[in-house]
């Protein structure tokens, strides 16, 4: 089924003649699968998997000031990461709530990529745009200039170093390097999604196509495969890893999001400081908790949770929630009042009417993941 | 392309019904279990329920979505395949023969279904669309 709407990556025909299934992502027309969800979220975790996430859109930030106005409108501290260096973060209204959760990659003193949410590209964009500087600091939207390629998995290093004209073997955790990938131009960031050593390659998107086919060909000699952006949130969602407009959207604060470790009052005001800094004096309303269920069911997005069986009080609600291939689990994320959050709370969630019981547990979920080695 | 067997009657949701004297065994198809993607979890009514003609008897969850399964045709469920249930992505294997989802004692006529023909045909349209 193909859609007249539906906006396209450069590695569309790709994901096409390798048989990918697609279906409309936040519309974008985007390969879910190709083998199955359950096999690729494997391949990741023991092999190796790749990823067309050129859905994300790319924002560059330069000229004198950039770093002032990244400070200023980022919840992390920019100035604490070095040029090479990449730092999640997030973007926040006045009131505190998430605009988007964002990766913020220092190029230069004053030169910065911010690689956003697909969906909310255009919209941090403006949100940027309206706050810039009256001179200096220049914002541009590359998000079509580039296609971005995730390499997952524990043979990640293997695979990327076969492609890439630098030495990666020290590149370190949210570290990143500019190099060519198979002759391009292009920016190598030891990012991921997965919880599994990985790589983030920006590249050029007309060479594409072409990298796309050399990582396939060369992936399948390591036992790895293509993946679809099914497997890619089971395999986030294992790490207890957020997805915005599941977990978080513009209605809930930083602080309740679980974005407090990323929102850095030491560093001075930031926008949406005042009302978070008024929020944590105050105590939050609800948190984000990871859940899993005890009863045979599986929590999805919205399901509501009660304090009882029957009856009892409504405390919250489902914000993600799956199978977890790497662990046979079934969990899931969500929010609750502080006084229900404690883990090994057992609350329950509804299901088409019935109520089944689960906890509150730890996140990650799933601990042996490679992302840091 | 799988073969959709003459002896089953299907719906337009994708279930099947293989009609035995008064008994009822109904499935899913394989062209369903495929759109879903890995089956990951079952939930089916007890033994005594009673249904109308689609009228949602249960759910079937992939890693990523839930659907409804709809009753073909009016009964009460007799037995549910408890060995499915516990292993729910076995489905895929044989889900027009044993891979089956609840037995259910008629309690009308089937109606309005399509004869293996006419599914092949159905869904080979809903692909193209």
């Amino acid at each position: 089924m193909v859609s007249q709407n539906l906006k396209r990556t450069p590695l569309n025909a790709e994901h096409r003649k390798l048989g990918a299934r697609m279906v409309d992502f936040g519309g974008w027309d985007m390969p879910v699968q190709y083998s199955g969800v359950i096999d690729e979220h494997k391949v990741v975790r023991s092999s190796v998997g790749l990823f067309d996430v050129s859905h994300m859109g790319e924002l560059m930030v330069s000229g004198r000031g950039a770093n002032d106005f990244l400070q200023r409108m980022t919840t992390n501290d920019v100035t604490k990461i070095a040029i090479g260096q990449a730092q999640y973060s997030a973007l926040c209204k006045e009131d505190g709530c998430v605009i988007d959760d964002i990766i913020v990659y220092r190029r230069g003193i004053d030169s910065f990529l911010v690689c956003v949410n697909a969906s909310n590209t255009e919209k941090d964009e403006q949100w940027l745009r309206a706050h810039l500087p009256a001179s200096g600091v220049i914002l541009e939207n590359q998000s079509e200039a580039y296609a971005q390629i995730a390499v997952q998995g524990p043979k990640a290093r293997e695979l990327v170093q076969q492609v890439v004209d630098i030495n990666i073997a020290n590149l370190k955790y949210y570290w990143f390097s500019e190099g060519k990938v198979l002759g391009q131009p292009s920016i190598i960031a030891r990012t991921g999604y997965t919880g599994e050593l990985g790589f983030e390659l920006y590249v050029p998107a007309d060479a594409s196509p072409r990298i796309w086919s050399a990582l396939v060909e060369a992936v399948a000699k390591l036992g790895g495969k293509p993946c679809g952006l099914g497997a890619r949130d089971t395999l986030r969602l294992e790490m207890g890893y957020l997805l915005y407009g599941n977990d978080m959207d513009e209605g809930i604060n930083a602080l309740e999001c679980g974005l407090g470790w990323v929102t850095k009052f030491t560093k001075g005001e930031f926008v949406g400081s005042k009302a978070l800094a008024l929020q944590k004096e105050r105590g939050l309303g609800k948190q984000m908790v990871g859940i899993q269920m005890l009863d045979k069911a599986i929590a999805r997005h919205g399901y509501k949770i009660f304090s009882h069986a029957e009856g009892g009080r409504e405390l919250g609600w489902v914000t993600s929630g799956t199978v977890a291939p790497s662990l046979n689990l079934n969990v899931g994320m969500a929010y609750l009042p502080p006084e229900f959050s404690s883990i090994g709370q057992e609350i329950f969630v509804e299901i088409r009417g019935e109520r089944k019981l689960a906890r509150v547990c730890k996140k990650p979920f799933y601990t042996n993941g490679t992302a840091q080695l | 392309m799988s073969n959709y067997p003459n002896n089953l009657q299907y719906t337009k949701e994708h279930e099947w019904i293989r009609v035995e004297g008064n008994t009822g065994i109904v499935g899913i198809t394989a062209f369903a279990i495929e759109q879903l993607g890995d089956v990951v979890h079952l939930d089916l009514p007890k033994a005594g329920s009673k249904f109308k003609a689609g009228e949602s008897f249960g759910t079937i969850e992939s890693t990523k979505t839930v659907s409804d399964l709809y009753m073909p045709v009016a009964g009460t469920v007799a037995e549910v395949n408890s060995a499915l249930t516990s292993a729910p992505e076995d489905i895929a294997n044989d889900p027009h023969g044993k891979n089956w989802l609840v037995k259910v004692t008629l309690e009308g006529t089937p109606a309005n279904l399509m004869t293996a023909d006419q599914y092949t045909k159905y869904i080979a349209d809903a692909a193209n669309h």
